[in-house]
């Protein structure tokens, strides 16, 4: 799993921060910050959550087929 | 243009809205026969008369919050009001961060968002533990019954965000009163109307003080970035932190009191969590899920022809997307009327809202909650209901659901 987000549409919700604080941050602004783009299988879950709870709908989820 | 485009179609009597609840744990029954029979249906708003389009499954209110093509602009002729607000008063109102829309929507919420980040909120963990210790140490030095709603329930975050804002936490009274009346969907035009301008003459005066002498608050805070961003002017800064202020504290303090009575309904989960606190943060989403008490607070306008599933909402008309709805479709959460709180889907809920306006105070809501039930439960092992549920009065009828008072003993 990759992981890509858009930091111009995030709106600071924090909520992938608080349920997945080992891949995301927020920097001093309030806007997110990846941490790890491949992160480990034992994540996946909880970033797939992440990604779903988003109201901003920033993070997106690239699957390793779709790789160059 | 309003009459025209409102009577556009109306033709069959639409039913009312607000619908009542008839259970206090669980949403208007219509709500399960409007998502299985037509998720997107027509309303008439009790309050003044006029047509609304309700939004009921989880997808639709999803989409319908995440749209770019809708607005929350409550100026707008088809915004769907639910306090009655004559023309003249409305066109006065100073739009406030969550009825504004982009492009100043995305610039006042970027000077805000720093103050309520994820690691922000943490660090207020170890206050919020001493607000709610002193609380209960003096429940317990009064000794039951107590009502939780004013021991405990409103004190903690109304507490907490005078100390963010940098509010006077001993005037209190007067502004708790006049929250409470915004909330209130019976009063008066002229009742809401003059709760609003004292409730905004105050902080006025507050933030004139502030203007001259910051102090270290989000107030203080807002103000100085103001100073180089220059996105608001006085007026806006008094209407944020009116939103802050009954935002903050109104909304927890009705989860604080609705969830501890929903623990002591079902003591079997209430000794799970006691037993072994890292199931509390589940039991709070399940919780929020429960009882998503702004059910109706995200009013929208459609500002293009939206199609949700074939059923096409006009531009300029009214949207509710009944975040209590969603937050009981059967196809996200199964068996959506009974609380578990080991519900492991609890965290798709919608209570928070969803796309650009969710509540910024989101993850300050979960560590007040997540303090507030585990030390109660930690420290008042005993706790119970001094009443008969029957005996209970719940918030039918204000824009936030809760309960208004709630007598506990141990």
């Amino acid at each position: 799993m990759r992981l890509s987000i858009d930091p111009d549409k995030c709106v600071g919700a924090g909520q992938c921060a608080m349920f997945a604080p080992d891949v995301f941050d927020q920097g001093e602004d309030g806007i997110v910050e990846l941490l790890q783009e491949e992160p480990p299988e034992s994540a996946h879950e909880e970033v797939r959550e992440a990604a779903d709870m988003c109201p901003a709908q920033v993070i997106r989820l690239i699957a390793h087929a779709e790789r160059p | 243009m309003t009459q025209s485009a409102e009577q556009t179609a109306e033709t069959a009597p639409h039913p009312p809205f607000p619908k009542r609840r008839t259970c206090p744990f669980s949403p208007p029954p219509e709500y399960a026969e409007l998502r299985r029979d037509e998720p997107v249906s027509r309303a008439v708003l009790k309050v003044n008369g006029k047509p609304t389009w309700l939004v009921t499954t989880h997808e639709h209110v999803k989409k319908v919050l995440s749209d770019s093509r809708v607005s929350s602009n409550l100026k707008l002729p088809g915004y769907p009001h639910q306090f009655h607000i004559p023309e003249e008063m409305l066109q006065q109102v100073r739009l406030m961060l969550l009825s504004m829309d982009p492009p100043d929507h995305t610039a006042q919420r970027r000077m805000l968002i720093p103050e309520f980040t994820a690691r922000r909120v943490r660090e207020m963990r170890p206050r919020v533990q001493e607000i709610v210790d002193e609380r209960i140490d003096a429940m317990l030095a009064a000794g039951g019954p107590v009502d939780l709603v004013t021991a405990l329930a409103l004190p903690v975050p109304s507490l907490v965000i005078c100390e963010l804002l940098g509010v006077p936490y001993e005037d209190h009274p007067q502004f708790e009163e006049w929250s409470a009346n915004m909330m209130n969907h019976d009063l008066s035009p002229e009742e809401y109307g003059a709760s609003v301008a004292a409730l905004d003459a105050y902080l006025d005066k507050l933030v004139t003080t502030k203007e001259n002498q910051p102090g270290d608050d989000l107030i203080s805070r807002f103000i100085e970035k103001n100073r180089e961003e220059r996105i608001a002017d006085h007026v806006d800064v008094v209407t944020m932190a009116r939103l802050m202020l009954v935002g903050g504290h109104e909304t927890t303090a009705n989860m604080i009191s609705l969830g501890v009575l929903a623990l002591l309904e079902h003591p079997e989960q209430l000794e799970a969590v006691r037993n072994d606190p890292s199931l509390l943060p589940g039991a709070i989403e399940e919780l929020l899920r429960t009882f998503s008490i702004s059910d109706s607070g995200t009013a929208r306008v459609a500002l293009e022809d939206i199609d949700l599933d074939g059923t096409v909402i006009r531009a300029g008309e009214g949207i509710l997307a009944l975040n209590n709805a969603a937050n009981h479709d059967e196809t996200v959460f199964p068996d959506p009327d009974t609380f578990d709180i080991h519900r492991t889907e609890a965290r798709s809920h919608l209570a928070f809202g969803y796309g650009i306006h969710q509540c910024i105070g989101a993850n300050l809501a979960r560590v007040e909650l997540e303090v507030v039930y585990g030390t109660l439960l930690r420290r008042i092992p005993g706790l119970k209901l001094a009443t008969g549920l029957d005996q209970l009065r719940f918030k039918d009828d204000a824009m936030v659901y809760g309960v208004y008072e709630l007598p506990v003993t141990w």
